[in-house]
């Protein structure tokens, strides 16, 4: 940050980060700097134990950093709060509250003081956007995982969070689903114009998705190894993408970069 | 869930036991022939000396028939709130003197052991080093607090009440320190993102989450109380249902302990049913 002044475009700055559990052992992450732009989708790509969750729960506040900082909107960020919404990777609904009390909830804590009325038709407003509002009065344990996980996005928009942090939030669905939510979220974001970071290990969810990808190398000590822009056009649909140009090279780019990665790490195993 | 006609069936066979129970008891208490008629004349006068004529012999039969038992039982229900002078009140007003007890000291263990557990729950340092305590204190029976109590409180009523306090403030502290330490992360994250004000989280997220084995706790708690009230009256009270179960079996009217005996498991079944709904009240599928 002291390097380079903070441009007004630039809505998160990252600046190296490091991640280690033991005092002088081998960090898990270290010198990850990045920024994120107002309105951009930046998803983070890498294999498993690279420290991905890691990165995301300090953003969001949850985790600290062994060193570096992350400022947000040029203030550091000290701890969780209502400027970031987090879409968690087992949903994180409370199965004693029913849909509409699980966002309903989140809504009060953003607008303390808000009427009945009001964070009602707001409660609607979001559940609309996931179209759940049949389900509303549903507990989440009578509702599928992906209705579930829907609810956890409606509730962390509903917040109208500076910056979306989603941790893998659709790895334990099925791919029909997937798709299904994918293209909500893209919808959404759209007309919000929510800046996201995502963490995926699905490349064809990155490239959908993302405007920018970051490939992470292996941990331990992980870094960032590429930055990839996304060449396609900002509008793109989960039903057309596969066939427009660049898709098979940029998907191939990145499908070399983590069989690479994992190739340097077999000899050990072997 | 059972259906229903296996529930009826249920109930037809809780209908004939309790006839089979009602027979059983009948024939056990039916009056016995006497030996007056086949002894001889010089017992028979010892056996009138000693009052054991045969129509004394139907009326002071050892063990109430169950049509004796009714009869008795009746004149006793008729006016339980009667209360003539100390040794002469009605069972009612002795059950109410009970559950007065048990409220109070129930009532003040839930007031310590709720807060204390969720405050142990959060803290395992304080649970580490409190767990030894609760651990010794925990299994001792309640009566064997009494001669302490008496001792340190002297004053009965309050002895009493003690004894219930003590007694049931172990499973509820336990269950809802145990409760609030198992709570997933994932909700106090949520709770963390959303900014939430202690009080407000503790009430939207800690208490919510933990309700089920925090009322578990409870209903145990109740259990021990109600078991322990009636023998910590018969030992030190002058009211109450176990003094009522002393003081008649004192008095050898057997119909009256029966009586209070049946009264006691109804009333443990009745608070046990109400922790019950309660417990369903609060539970959730995750």
């Amino acid at each position: 940050m002291q390097n380079e002044p903070n441009k007004p475009d630039h809505l998160v700055v990252v600046d190296t980060l490091e991640k280690r559990y033991t005092k002088g052992g081998v960090p898990v992450f270290s010198d990850i700097s990045f920024s994120i732009d107002r309105g951009e989708i930046v998803c983070m790509i890498g294999h498993s134990g690279c420290g991905k969750s890691t990165i995301l729960n300090i953003l969001a506040g949850l985790e600290s950093a062994s060193s570096g900082q992350v400022s947000i909107n040029g203030h550091t960020i000290r701890g969780p709060g209502l400027d970031r919404g987090v879409v968690f990777q087992g949903h994180a609904l409370m199965p004693w509250l029913t849909v509409e009390q699980n966002v309903a909830m989140a809504i009060r804590s953003r607008h303390p003081g808000m009427q009945r009325g009001d964070v009602k038709n707001m409660t609607e407003h979001y559940l609309g956007l996931v179209s759940l509002k049949e389900a509303m009065h549903k507990r989440p344990s009578e509702l599928s995982g992906g209705m579930r996980q829907r609810v956890g996005i409606a509730r962390a928009f509903s917040t109208t969070p500076e910056l979306l942090l989603m941790d893998e939030p659709f790895g334990a669905l099925d791919a029909l689903t997937r798709g299904v939510i994918q293209d909500e979220l893209l919808n959404i974001c759209a007309q919000t114009h929510q800046t996201v970071f995502m963490i995926t290990h699905d490349i064809d969810e990155a490239i959908l998705l993302a405007d920018r990808l970051l490939l992470m190398s292996s941990g331990p000590n992980a870094h960032i190894a590429e930055v990839v822009q996304n060449p396609l056009p900002k509008e793109r649909s989960r039903a057309e993408i596969h066939h427009q140009k660049g898709y098979s090279d940029l998907r191939n780019h990145i499908m070399d970069f983590l069989v690479q990665k994992l190739n340097l790490k077999e000899p050990k195993n072997n | 869930m059972m259906r229903r006609t296996d529930k009826l069936k249920g109930f037809a066979l809780s209908v004939l036991l309790t006839l089979a129970l009602l027979l059983t008891w009948q024939y056990l208490t039916l009056p016995f022939e006497t030996h007056v008629g086949s002894s001889s004349a010089q017992n028979a006068e010892y056996e009138m000396l000693m009052g054991h004529t045969p129509a004394t012999q139907q009326a002071s039969h050892n063990f109430p028939s169950p049509r004796q038992f009714a009869v008795d039982a009746w004149q006793e229900l008729k006016s339980p709130f009667h209360n003539t002078n100390a040794n002469n009140r009605g069972i009612g007003w002795q059950l109410g003197a009970s559950l007065y007890r048990v409220l109070i000291g129930y009532g003040l263990a839930v007031i310590v052991a709720v807060p204390l557990g969720l405050l142990l729950g959060q803290l395992p340092i304080l649970r580490a080093g409190l767990n030894p305590f609760i651990q010794i204190l925990r299994p001792i029976s309640p009566l064997a607090w009494m001669p302490i109590a008496l001792y340190t409180i002297k004053d009965a009523e309050e002895c009493g009440i003690f004894v219930i306090f003590i007694c049931s403030i172990w499973p509820i502290l336990l269950n809802t320190s145990f409760g609030v330490s198992r709570l997933r992360k994932e909700w106090l994250d949520v709770a963390r993102t959303l900014e939430l004000s202690w009080a407000r989280r503790l009430w939207l997220i800690i208490l919510p989450a933990a309700a089920p084995t925090i009322v578990t706790g409870m209903r145990v708690g109740l259990g021990i109380a109600w078991l322990a009230i009636v023998a910590a009256e018969m030992l030190v009270g002058s009211s109450g249902i176990g003094y009522f179960v002393w003081n008649q079996w004192n008095n050898l009217s057997l119909s009256n302990v029966i009586l209070a005996v049946l009264l006691i498991g109804v009333t443990g079944m009745i608070l046990d049913t109400a922790f019950a709904a309660l417990q369903r009240s609060v539970s959730y599928a995750e």
